[in-house]
């Protein structure tokens, strides 16, 4: 460390530190604050979507009653006399998975963890374009702006499902087009950032640090990030091509001789609904790994911390995401079975769909694996990660029969698939971020989170998220599609009725969990318990920086010389080396990344 | 800021190019995916299509022609503006770079006449799915170019004071904004046998 360099880096933290208020924490150039601003926006859109879910719930359970207590603050054009109408139930379920995907998710794992932890793990300064950071975070406020004000439209906001498939979004109200919009912001914030993170890790890493001595955490943030740049675009394709549909009148997605309300279209027809399938999909598949992996990521990082022992095949693992990356491109068909594309079709989709499980397995297996013979910490973090692991097992268990063209025939559309991938999403990936908000918290604000209220939080969440989402797959056996508005009008809905109103009671309960959470979290920012930089013991770059970390991150440019996860060392006073150590002295395992 | 990070001016010594040259890699190969997701849709409307028309008797073959002409003249400018500042040459890089903003503007000129001379037939994107996979291409392929001219513009007259300062960080935004241009000549050297020729 030269004099001139620790000098050079005083004068830009000094410079920083003479910003106006809000170019310091709002249209701020840092990727902390911008890491922050994603987290905590994607945490109200979270919170957002849940509500829109625990309406819909209502609507569920106890079908044509009117909602108690808030019933009447709804207008006419939503609820009569706090009867929920149909077309206001659909918003809510299209919206609800928007928001939970594109602006809660995505936004929190990628935007929120990916900004702060990763140039902080690769012990860079800051992103390698802090300027177009800053642009993705706003494009991504103005989408949600859009997505949310779309409520307020004519005829409200979209409804034609989250995956908005003509020819029925090519006719909805102008909601519609407001979604487009919004996502039109919202890939073109995810662009820059992916760009962003890539050149980060590529050009960005501390001396010494190589690919195989990064975090599995920059590995699977490194990945999701080509996954980004390449799978959002053709959405953007379809986006243009139904925005030109829905204002210019073309006919992309819309047959010759349709008929809507009984009118004959008169537009100039010729185009085919099922494109909209092929590129919504070839997205939408590669993103459903855009919203586990960082997930995976955050939870490797989680349990070698709190098992205070190397990861199980960390090698193994970082080539799984890799191909997990390339095969995901391959796959988005199997959510098209039924669109009647052929069964040579279905065969290849089929089986690029078996093949994908193989390195989605090893990374768990490896994870499950890592738990064996640590002396396990079951701090609150841990307690999510670990839970994580049967979660997303189930979830992606549950996956295969959808992915055999023959069984997702009868599985297709039902509540058995909201089971599956709400069991990835919720339970797994969510709960994997609550393991990385809890884990990081401390880094961020310099003050740990309570453990008790953290501990009271998670068991609740635990119990009540799987009497949420278990009795679906009992449901979706059955028979039961999903996007009914009033089950009740189904003979053969009606034996599983009573499940709704358990997974109903469930979902409020669970939403009342979380103010265990929120009371944590603004607690523990004022009046949380003090830490030093490295309260966790953890090995890698970011535990090293101070805590908050300063505008520049490191008080000298961290030097690596050792793997991620050098954990209980044998003939070691401390259980854990930081990968900044020296590697002097031989010791046995310094070095080996296993 | 700029202390902070380093490899903005020069390159990577392992990968070989600086942060903004990977960055424009990465944001040409998300373009790459834009515009193949296109022209996949064009390929797979047209084969399920039954009757599709042949695309130079309805567009206007010679105009595109000299529109492709210009393009290509004017990634040869862009080239040269740039080897120019290679070469410590700023007047020549100004010649360059302003034939090259001149180029891509005369490029929008000759298409938006064609765009008018549909209007006056009444031929719209909706007229039928050829004219709107055509309008809907070509027009995002100008607002392509537009963006580009814009950048163009940028680096010739306020961008340009780098070169006090910092010549070799110019040289190398100036190499991207060539690697874009490029790009979107490609794009329309696809674009033109595609709608006009087959």
């Amino acid at each position: 460390m030269s004099t001139a360099s620790a000098a050079h880096l005083a004068t830009a933290e000094h410079h920083y530190e003479d910003l106006p208020f809000w170019r310091k924490y709002i249209f701020s150039t840092d990727h902390k604050v911008i890491g922050i601003q994603y987290a905590v926006t994607g945490l109200l859109f979270l919170f957002f979507g849940f509500c829109l879910m625990m309406l819909i719930r209502w609507q569920l359970a106890y079908p044509g009653q009117p909602l108690p207590l808030i019933g009447n603050l709804f207008n006419e054009s939503a609820m009569v006399g706090g009867i929920m109408l149909p077309e206001f139930y659909n918003q809510l379920g299209a919206m609800h998975g928007t928001i939970m995907v594109f602006m809660g998710v995505v936004p929190l794992a990628v935007g929120g963890f990916g900004n702060f932890v990763l140039p902080l793990q690769v012990g860079a300064a800051d992103m390698a374009f802090p300027k177009l950071n800053m642009v993705s975070y706003w494009l991504y406020f103005v989408g949600g702006v859009i997505m949310f004000a779309s409520f307020f439209a004519p005829a409200g906001a979209a409804q034609s499902g989250w995956t908005s498939y003509p020819p029925l979004a090519n006719i909805a109200s102008v909601g519609q087009t407001l979604w487009l919009l919004g996502m039109a912001f919202l890939i073109n914030s995810s662009l820059l950032g992916s760009i962003n993170f890539i050149v980060t890790t590529a050009q960005l890493r501390a001396k010494g640090l190589s690919f195989y001595k990064l975090p599995f955490f920059v590995w699977a943030q490194f990945i999701t990030a080509f996954l980004l740049l390449l799978a959002f675009p053709p959405l953007m394709a379809a986006a243009v091509l139904q925005l030109m549909d829905r204002l210019a009148a073309t006919s992309f997605f819309m047959p010759s001789g349709l008929v809507v309300n009984g009118v004959v279209s008169q537009l100039s027809g010729g185009g085919n609904p099922i494109l909209w399938q092929h590129l919504f999909w070839f997205l939408a598949h590669p993103e459903v790994y855009v919203l586990i992996l960082p997930a995976m990521g955050i939870v490797a990082e989680v349990i070698a911390c709190n098992t205070r022992k190397p990861l199980y095949g960390y090698k193994a693992m970082v080539d799984s995401v890799i191909a997990i990356a390339f095969l995901s491109f391959v796959v988005w068909a199997h959510h098209m079975y039924l669109t009647g594309m052929g069964t040579k079709m279905s065969s290849f989709f089929q089986i690029t769909t078996m093949i994908i499980s193989i390195p989605s397995v090893i990374i768990l297996t490896s994870l499950a694996l890592s738990l064996w013979g640590g002396s396990i910490r079951f701090n609150t973090p841990m307690l999510f990660a670990v839970a994580f692991l049967p979660m997303f097992g189930i979830g992606g268990l549950t996956g295969l029969p959808l992915g055999l063209a023959s069984a997702d025939i009868h599985l297709h559309d039902t509540y058995y698939v909201i089971g599956h991938f709400h069991y990835v999403v919720a339970p797994g990936t969510i709960f994997a971020l609550f393991a990385g908000v809890y884990h990081w918290f401390p880094k961020a604000t310099g003050r740990r989170m309570s453990e008790a209220l953290g501990k009271i939080h998670f068991w609740l969440s635990f119990i009540f998220i799987n009497g949420v989402f278990m009795p679906m797959f009992i449901q979706g056996l059955a028979g039961v599609s999903r996007r009914l508005y009033d089950p009740t009008q189904y003979a053969h809905a009606l034996p599983t009725q009573p499940l709704n109103v358990v997974m109903s009671w469930s979902a409020w309960l669970l939403g009342l969990s979380q103010i265990f959470f929120i009371i944590n979290f603004f607690k523990s920012i004022f009046w949380g318990q003090k830490v030093d930089q490295n309260p966790w013991g953890a090995t890698t770059l970011e535990w090293t920086a101070p805590s908050p970390p300063p505008h520049g991150n490191f008080t000298k440019p961290p030097v690596v010389s050792r793997g991620p996860y050098e954990y209980s060392v044998p003939g070691r006073k401390l259980d854990y080396v930081l990968q900044s150590e020296p590697a002097e002295a031989p010791v046995a395992g310094a070095g080996k990344v296993k | 800021m700029e202390a902070l990070i380093p490899y903005i001016a020069k390159p990577h010594p392992v990968t070989g190019v600086t942060n903004s040259k990977l960055g424009i890699w990465c944001f040409l190969a998300s373009e790459v995916m834009l515009f193949g997701a296109l022209f996949s849709s064009y390929i797979f409307l047209r084969t399920g299509s039954v009757d599709w028309p042949h695309g130079s008797q309805l567009l206007n073959v010679p105009l595109a022609t000299l529109n492709t002409m210009i393009l290509i003249t004017s990634s040869v400018t862009m080239v040269m503006s740039w080897a120019s500042l290679a070469m410590k040459s700023i007047p020549k890089y100004r010649l360059f770079m302003a034939l090259t903003i001149l180029l891509g503007l005369a490029f929008l000129v000759v298409k938006s006449f064609e765009y008018a001379h549909k209007f006056e037939h009444h031929i719209f994107p909706s007229t039928n799915t050829f004219y709107a996979i055509y309008f809907t291409l070509t027009g995002l392929h100008g607002l392509h170019v537009l963006i580009g001219v814009l950048v163009n513009l940028y680096f010739l007259f306020p961008g340009s004071a780098l070169w006090k300062t910092n010549p070799d960080q110019l040289t190398g935004r100036v190499e991207n904004s060539g690697l874009y241009w490029h790009f979107v000549d490609l794009v329309w050297i696809f674009l033109f046998p595609v709608l006009y020729l087959l």
